[in-house]
């Protein structure tokens, strides 16, 4: 368990704006790379950031739900980022990194890469995701995009990635995507 | 939450336990031999809350609560005679009071008439009790605690407050009158106490009323009341909320009225005023002997007498109300020790309201802890011998503190069944009158204590099988009486902790079951085949199935189809089992074996390929390893094993929860037999089963969602999550699903057969039987 890496507690930071402030205003973003992409996440949602301890599966469902892990004494579900956009199963390495984030009451971890950055963003940085076939691309999971030194980072909205996690949508997937 | 809230919820907690305190003395009171002590406390419960209801202006409240008082103050004077019919109308006030702090809390309108009748009975009692008690001052009934408020009562108020005007006015014109009687010689036969009476000013802030003690006095015996006015500021700086008087009394009484009995009248202010009490002494330096009413706000004392169940109706912050009215408890326990006021024996706690919630916290991170050590310890067994000596013995204190930490953790959230028990009283004098029959509860073992939980959960079960061994079990008197045994039945109810479990047993020695009619209505309703050869304990255990109903009528009581088998559903629910044993003739006996606590399960532990799943113990019959020979195939594909007579179908876990690299060769791996909670088994295909443990239930629900055939997850030794399997609901998948491995899409599952975890998202489903 030498791996635990916590960045805790983010939460106590001062110098955070609430979301849906005015113009011009910055939020900070944790940023995490998935293969050769970056992703950012409001770091108000972030609890911690861990090293990667083994799961237990969870029967019938789709495989970008890798499992559940005990987070000193409750119990959350780790989501595989990779398999999540499509790009299959990771494999894990005991240099992956888990960031568990708060989304509503709920506690739930995602299966990165490794973490690249924390970026002060402003609201008018942030451009809007280009227009793609949704079929293509959820698009509904990107709140925007945001160029950081000739890299690109594909932010993502928390709430919505995990919004639906109920039967029928993991149904509906578990149907789509071949297993 | 503002502090007026918060007292509220102190008085709303307090009165439900003082109801409790209530009805289970009054449950004990019957005709002939009285316990004063018992009828004591009933009156200082109804009091408190009376006194409570009043600082928060519950007017109704207060109103009813009077009348209730002023019945108990009857029987205490033994001007009222305990009867049956003043036991049940005692009761039933106890239960329209209860309403009453209900809509209180819930801040709703008590509908029109709730109490009309319940007052209009209490009332009759009083109205043949005929004249009140001060009339034989000198043979008083009983010790009375004091602070008590006496029914209305001219006389006495002739006494204190009859010539009070003269006196203001004799104290305006600065004539200092002499004393109404100086210290004259003491009649034969009695015994003057001179009592000097200082409250602090701040008395009346804490709820109490002096008139009332002084009244108290005055039942003792012939009683001279000087008041001192020798503090009372001028009229612009009077503070209308202070006390300012003080009181000379002398009291010619009876040699049998004692200290303790003087003392007890100031019981609940002892800490509050200086009182010094002698005999046969003179009075102090009187001051002008004037009688004036207490300090009130206006001169209208007549106004406050008629109602002095509101003694908070003077302008008294709430907050400084509620922690005197509140608490009379407290003061009858500090000054106990000093009075040896015998009457007031209530039981000595020292006890702290703690949200259950912060218990929760607790139990939690003890179990983490108890994780962890097991980590570390495992962490450490592969260190080289010899070199971490001192490490290792830290580690094994460190074990032993954690595994009694756990404990006593565990035994904060513990409660005597007691709590259970004393209910049954109630119900057991509701059966017995419905039913005609005469019925004798005996309870042992109350104190055994186990789970707040699980104590909660056991009413409905209970309750039902209570009735049941009434209604069914028990014979009539005449019929007792004709074979022999005595007119009122016996229902036994006990509790034990046997092997890490609570066994609950309710045995009556009524008539038993009558196997030949269970049989008979069991095959009518088609629960059996007819022709069925079934042996005694067999036909027993039908009564458990669903739709299954003896009694010939639909009773009050039971008879609706709903019986047992709600009972067993609820038991095992909580993780138990029920059995019965019953003699023909000689009466039946219910046995129930419960876990300590919901938060912990006792599980095996099995393996399927990487993965590991915790089976409750409860559903597991047996494990075996079948022969070739055993396994069928049915023509859907689906397995069966014949095991012990039995064709039971297989489900291989694996298949149905889609694990790669297990064993899916039944005769290769294991067999666990499992049974549901309605009687019907499945054999699980397993790779192995690795051994029994208690584990900690954890939700599986709070930060994901339900899963088919799983009922919650817990933490391993390892600190690995490991799911609890939920047969009812594997049952279910593998019908939809004939295990090929996707059940999703399917008829909504059965709701798990495991009791969530004690977090606050718990909401558990409860049948009311």
């Amino acid at each position: 368990m030498s791996s635990s890496t916590a960045i805790a507690p983010i939460s106590s930071r001062t110098d955070l704006q609430p979301s849906g402030a005015a113009n011009g205003s910055e939020e900070q973003y944790v940023t995490f790379t998935v293969g050769s992409e970056e992703y950012g996440v409001n770091i108000l949602a972030v609890r911690e950031i861990r090293g990667w301890t083994p799961e237990s599966r969870l029967p019938n469902l789709p495989d970008y739900v890798r499992g559940v892990i005990n987070l000193r004494g409750i119990i959350i579900p780790i989501f595989d980022l990779r398999a999540r956009f499509g790009g299959g199963l990771t494999q894990v390495t005991k240099r992956h990194v888990v960031v568990v984030m708060q989304v509503g009451e709920r506690t739930r971890g995602i299966l990165v890469d490794a973490i690249s950055d924390i970026l002060a963003i402003g609201h008018d940085a942030i451009k809007p995701p280009p227009d793609v076939d949704s079929g293509l691309i959820d698009a509904e999971y990107l709140s925007g995009l945001y160029t950081a030194e000739n890299r690109m980072v594909t932010l993502l909205n928390v709430g919505k990635l995990f919004a639906g996690e109920h039967v029928d949508q993991d149904a509906t997937r578990a149907a789509l995507e071949p297993t | 939450m503002d502090d007026l809230s918060r007292f509220k919820q102190t008085y709303f907690d307090e009165s439900a336990e003082l109801l409790a305190v209530a009805e289970a003395g009054l449950l004990r009171l019957a005709p002939g031999e009285i316990d004063m002590d018992e009828v004591n406390a009933i009156f200082r419960a109804v009091h408190s809350i009376k006194g409570g209801g009043g600082a928060f202006g519950f007017s109704d409240l207060v109103a009813f609560a009077h009348e209730f008082e002023t019945v108990m103050d009857g029987v205490r004077n033994a001007e009222i005679p305990v009867t049956t019919e003043l036991v049940d109308t005692l009761i039933r006030a106890n239960d329209v009071l209860a309403r009453l702090l209900s809509h209180a809390a819930d801040e709703t309108d008590v509908p029109a008439g709730t109490t009309d009748d319940t007052v209009a009975a209490l009332r009759r009692f009083l109205d043949k009790a005929g004249e009140p008690p001060d009339e034989a001052p000198a043979a008083p009934p009983a010790p009375r605690p004091a602070a008590a408020l006496y029914p209305d009562d001219e006389d006495d108020e002739a006494g204190i407050f009859g010539d009070a005007l003269a006196a203001i006015l004799a104290a305006r014109d600065d004539q200092p009158a002499p004393a109404a009687s100086g210290p004259g010689p003491v009649p034969e036969g009695k015994v003057r106490w001179t009592i000097v009476f200082r409250p602090k000013a701040e008395l009346l802030l804490s709820g109490n009323e002096p008139t009332y003690m002084l009244r108290a006095l005055r039942r003792l015996g012939e009683a001279e009341v000087v008041c001192h006015l020798d503090k009372l500021p001028s009229l612009r700086d009077l503070d209308a909320e202070l006390l300012h008087l003080s009181w000379t009394v002398t009291l010619l009484a009876d040699p049998q009225v004692d200290r303790a009995r003087i003392d007890d009248v100031f019981e609940f202010v002892a800490d509050d005023c200086d009182i010094r009490i002698s005999a046969e002494a003179p009075p102090p330096a009187i001051i002008p002997p004037t009688i004036i009413p207490p300090a009130e706000p206006e001169p209208v004392p007549a106004a406050n007498l008629p109602q002095p169940a509101a003694p908070a109706a003077a302008p008294v912050t709430p907050a400084a109300t509620t922690s005197g009215a509140a608490k009379p408890g407290d003061g009858a326990k500090r000054t106990n020790g000093g009075t040896g006021g015998s009457d007031h024996a209530g039981p000595t706690t020292h006890t702290i309201r703690v949200d259950l919630d912060k218990i929760d916290r607790l139990v939690n991170m003890v179990g983490e802890m108890v994780i962890t050590q097991a980590m570390i310890a495992e962490h450490l067994r592969d260190l080289p011998p010899g070199q971490f000596q001192e490490l290792l013995e830290g580690l094994e204190g460190l074990a032993q503190h954690t595994r009694e930490l756990r404990e006593s953790v565990m035994s904060i959230r513990a409660q005597p069944v007691s709590s259970v028990f004393s209910r049954m009283p109630r119900l057991v004098r509701e059966c017995a009158a419905l039913t005609g029959k005469e019925v004798m509860l005996v309870t042992t073992g109350e104190t055994t204590e186990v789970d707040k939980t699980v104590v909660e959960n056991l009413v409905d079960p209970l309750t039902h099988m209570i009735r049941n061994s009434i209604d069914h079990g028990l014979e009539g008197p005449e019929e007792r009486e004709r074979i022999g045994k005595p007119r009122a039945g016996t229902v036994h109810l006990s509790a034990a902790h046997r092997s890490g479990r609570i066994v609950i047993e309710v045995t009556d020695d009524g008539r038993g079951i009558n196997r030949a009619k269970v049989l008979s209505k069991a095959i009518e309703k088609g629960l059996v085949q007819p022709g069925a050869s079934l042996s005694d304990e067999e036909i027993d255990n039908l009564i458990f199935l669903p739709g299954f109903s003896t009694a010939d009528q639909v009773s009050n009581l039971s008879g609706r189809g709903v019986g047992m088998d709600v009972v067993r559903r609820n038991i095992s629910s909580l993780g138990g089992r029920i059995g019965v044993y019953s003699t023909p003739g000689e009466g039946s006996r219910f046995v129930l074996s419960l876990p300590l606590t919901l938060a912990v399960l006792d599980g095996m532990v099995i393996s399927v390929g990487e993965e590991r799943f915790v089976l409750p113990l409860t559903n597991i019959v047996e494990s075996l390893r079948p022969k070739p020979a055993d396994l069928h195939g049915l023509v859907n594909k689906c397995d069966v094993m014949m095991a012990r007579g039995e064709y039971v179908r297989l489900v291989h876990l694996h298949r149905l929860f889609g694990i790669p690299k297990a064993i899916d060769d039944a005769t290769k791996g294991l067999v666990v037999l499992v049974e549901t909670e309605d009687g019907s088994r499945l054999g699980l295909v397993v790779d192995e089963v690795l051994g029994q443990q208690q584990v900690v239930i954890k939700s599986l629900e709070s930060n994901f969602r339900r899963l088919d055939g799983v009922a919650a997850a817990t933490i391993l030794g390892d600190g690995r999550v490991a799911l609890i399997l939920d047969v009812a609901g594997l049952r279910e998948m593998s019908r939809h699903g004939a295990g090929n491995g996707n059940a999703s899409g399917g008829s909504p599952p059965p709701s798990p057969s495991l009791p969530a975890p004690a977090d606050k998202s718990d909401q558990r489903q409860r049948q009311t039987v």
